[in-house]
């Protein structure tokens, strides 16, 4: 065989083994993402140079087992088994192996035997075995194995070239070592299974379609086979059940056997186990009374920081907004191009890169919490409560980070290795209050709820009561669609508790750069797109409104420059500031009523009269439901779109002043009552008004029907909860 | 008595499992095989799920799988 095209090598691992580290040991700096239709999970792949040869290197996802239950769990072993049309079969595998857990790395690894591809075991964690008492001899676990082994020490960088040399060497060697072998009537079964599909079928496959019953090789192949293949499945099933085997039970006992048989004298243990760094620190933090309170407050802190960086940054992000806006004003003429620019195209920019340093925090903590081995704590001390709404402990920390944004939240449900469980968790996540609800909260409760006319508690308590809203709903929701759309028996929680490490720097930074790039990438730009929509909505048609506002704009310059100079000494100039302002007032209020007659004509204006009939027994008029609809995109905008369609202007939910003014028409418009602005708060806390939102989900779930239907599902929420506020509360 | 029936600090030999579905599949995947020692670490605040240590390493299941184990009970 000549080897002209370049060989291609599949690393698998157990997770916690120092896998992604080696992949990024190995990879150097020139990545790629690979995706794959139907499956949420991804591969990374890279290149890396040995001598004269150059390797594709592919990194698999992190199983303990190629026992698939999900399309997920069945992208490993298509790929080993060239099975995806998207990539080339593997020359050789690399089995990483954690030297302190050998049994249990190496069951993974008899599989991948199983696969006929060469392997070579990368072992790594030599040192922490060595912590624990355990005496390795490599050599003779090489040899026993007839596997090739080497030593590593994934976070060093050592034993790289050693692992490269023996990867090449791999693959001038004829293929393959014999694993394990299954009890003869179980072998029958197989070959029999096997004829059935004309021999098409790998053993492998087959093996697997008996032994798992109700997995994804099962679906697969009956599918392809038909009904009566199933039949013969049953029928051979029942055989074995009848001649005394558990099927659940047959791989483990046939693997394990063999693999401690092929361990034997390998491997020394210490008559008395040493006390460890984990056992000491585990007997704090899985601590039923102060495990619990370190979670906390580790959540806590968790939760503080990404909610107070989004303030700094946002404001930082505003201030290169404004600048590059006016900068265009100064340059372009009036019209739609510089409208796009400013208003769609900055504002989405700004909007789309506002998310970044929220998802890179929360990604490099995260990091540190799984690197640090903490993570699995917390999801065991989670668990029990997490699970009386059909999920798991693993959900909890993207629920949390969805009250500071649902953006990050989402993407760090990837720490979900159940399928049916990480969807379960993405579609609640919205439902929790994010920072982006808070100007609509405030600006509401400010104007409606005023401190001075009722009792201090009272907005306070509108508050709490529109997070408990989500707070409440994400768990029963949750409960709903695991019991119908993501029905499915219930997965086993049989997690790994990793040893305690200090985290890799490396890894986490890495982790935050490539979370942020991400996003930026794949969901920035579809953002952008419905930002610039929902502009052009607003903007149609425009007439001659533009160059009117623009005239008027222009007669009022000098007199506001000339307030601004006198703003200089303000005490002095304040009777003059009064004047001039009340100059100015007759032109800006008829600027105002320019924008509004404006955007009332505009596309969106006339579907928002369309929807009053729709929106009318939420209490609502045209203009709210219009305004319901331009925030579209992001829910923040809605404080923006009410103020130019009641005639306060356009502004920024952020600005304190604006929002003041703002509340003051509200109250006096007869559009708003009590009952209505609750009507309009509690919308705002259970739809789904936020286009990234959306667009993660898409990313998250690899399809478009999830994201459809969490809008659908949450705008439905949040109109019936809409309509009942209404309807109750007018009947006070 | 099943694994679930242990208290904090006691070890066990595992006998033999209850069932045959996916959930023990899993189980033994991770190593708890008939005649290994575990022992109970830690119950989660709520009293669910409990970690145990097996030969190597330690895991985490719910109460509701460690009653498909049969231990006995180890001086």
């Amino acid at each position: 065989m000549v080897a002209l095209r370049i060989p291609t090598v599949a690393l698998v691992g157990n997770p916690n083994t120092g896998k992604t580290t080696l992949f990024n040991a190995l990879a150097g700096m020139n990545q790629r993402v690979g995706n794959y239709p139907g499956v949420t999970v991804e591969t990374k792949k890279a290149q890396f140079q040995h001598g004269e040869m150059t390797f594709d290197l592919i990194d698999l996802p992190g199983t303990y087992s190629l026992a698939p239950r999900s399309p997920d769990e069945m992208l490993a072993v298509d790929v080993i088994l060239g099975n995806n049309p998207n990539e080339p079969r593997p020359d050789v595998v690399v089995t990483i192996v954690d030297a302190s857990n050998l049994e249990r790395n190496l069951y993974l690894m008899t599989q991948v035997l199983e696969l006929g591809v060469p392997v070579v075991i990368a072992l790594n964690m030599m040192d922490v075995a060595e912590g624990q008492g355990l005496e390795l001899d490599v050599d003779r676990l090489s040899q026993q194995l007839r596997v090739p082994i080497v030593p590593i020490q994934a976070n060093a960088g050592t034993g790289l070239d050693q692992l490269r040399e023996a990867v090449a060497g791999a693959l001038k060697k004829p293929c393959c070592i014999p694993g394990p072998t299954f009890p003869e009537a179980f072998e029958a079964e197989v070959a029999r299974l096997r004829m059935l599909t004309e021999f098409s079928e790998p053993s492998f496959l087959i093996r697997r379609l008996l032994l798992d019953v109700g997995g994804q090789t099962e679906t697969r192949l009956v599918e392809k086979y038909g009904a009566s293949f199933a039949d013969e499945l049953r029928a051979s099933r029942d055989r074995l059940v009848q001649a005394g085997f558990t099927l659940a039970a047959i791989e483990a006992r046939v693997r394990y056997a063999w693999i401690r048989k092929a361990i034997a004298g390998c491997i020394e243990r210490p008559a008395v186990r040493p006390v460890t760094w984990t056992d000491s620190l585990d007997a704090v933090l899985t601590h039923k009374v102060l495990g619990t309170l370190i979670f906390l407050l580790v959540m806590f802190l968790v939760f503080e920081s990404i909610f107070l960086i989004a303030e700094p940054i946002k404001n930082v992000i505003d201030l290169g907004k404004n600048a590059l806006a006016s900068w265009i004003r100064g340059t372009l003429a009036v019209g739609p191009l510089r409208s796009l620019l400013v208003e769609g195209v900055i504002n989405g920019v700004g909007s789309v890169v506002v998310f970044v340093p929220q998802i890179m925090l929360l990604f490099a903590i995260i990091a540190v919490l799984e690197d640090c081995g903490y993570m699995a704590r917390a999801a065991f001390l989670m668990d029990r409560l997490m699970s009386r709404a059909g999920l798991n402990g693993k959900s909890f920390i993207p629920l949390l980070s969805s009250m500071a944004c649902a953006v990050p939240g989402i993407l760090s449900a990837r720490v979900i290795e159940n399928t049916r469980d990480r969807f379960a968790t993405i579609l609640v996540a919205p439902l929790m209050s994010c920072s982006a609800r808070l100007p609509v909260y405030s600006l509401l409760i400010g104007a409606f709820f005023p401190i001075d006319a009722y009792p201090i508690w009272l907005p306070g308590l509108v508050f709490f009561g529109l997070y408990m809203l989500g707070i409440i709903l994400a768990p029963l929701v949750a409960l709903i669609l695991k019991s119908t759309l993501l029905q499915g028996e219930t997965p086993a929680f049989v997690m790994e508790m990793p040893l305690y490490k200090m985290p890799s720097a490396y890894t986490v930074a890495h982790r935050a750069l490539d979370a942020g790039w991400m996003f930026l990438q794949r969901a920035g730009t579809m953002i952008l797109a419905t930002m610039i929509l929902v502009w052009a909505a607003l903007y149609f048609p425009s007439r001659d409104f533009p160059e009117r506002i623009d005239a008027l704009e222009q007669t009022i310059a000098p007199t506001r420059d000339r307030i601004e100079t006198l703003k200089g000494e303000k005490e002095r100039n304040a009777a003059a500031i009064k004047e001039l302002e009340e100059e100015l007032e007759p032109t800006e209020a008829k600027i105002k009523e320019l924008h509004r007659e404006w955007k009332s004509h505009s596309i969106l204006g006339v579907i928002g009269k369309w929807v009053e009939p729709i929106v009318k027994p939420l209490g609502w008029d045209w203009r709210i439901g219009m305004a319901a609809i331009g925030s579209f995109p992001a829910r923040e905008v809605m404080v923006g779109t009410v103020g130019i369609i009641f005639g306060e202007g356009e502004g920024d939910a952020g600005d304190d002043q604006y929002r003041d003014a703002l509340r003051d028409t509200l109250k006096r418009d007869q559009a708003f009552s009590i009952p209505v602005a609750l009507s309009v708060l509690v919308f705002f806390a259970l739809c789904c008004q936020c286009v990234s939102t959306l667009i993660v989900i898409k990313r998250e779930t690899n399809s478009w029907s999830w994201p459809t239907f969490t809008f659908v599902y949450m705008t439905g929420l949040a109109y019936v909860g809409a309509m009942l506020t209404y309807q109750i509360g007018s009947l006070f | 008595m099943t694994l679930d029936q242990l208290a904090e600090g006691q070890r066990a030999t595992i006998e033999s499992f209850i069932g045959d579905d996916s959930i023990l599949q899993r189980l033994m995947e991770m190593g708890l095989l008939e005649g290994d020692e575990v022992e109970v670490v830690a119950f989660a605040p709520l009293g669910d799920p409990m970690e145990i240590r097996l030969r190597d390493y330690r895991l985490s299941l719910r109460r509701s799988e460690a009653a498909r184990v049969r231990v006995s009970l180890l001086p």
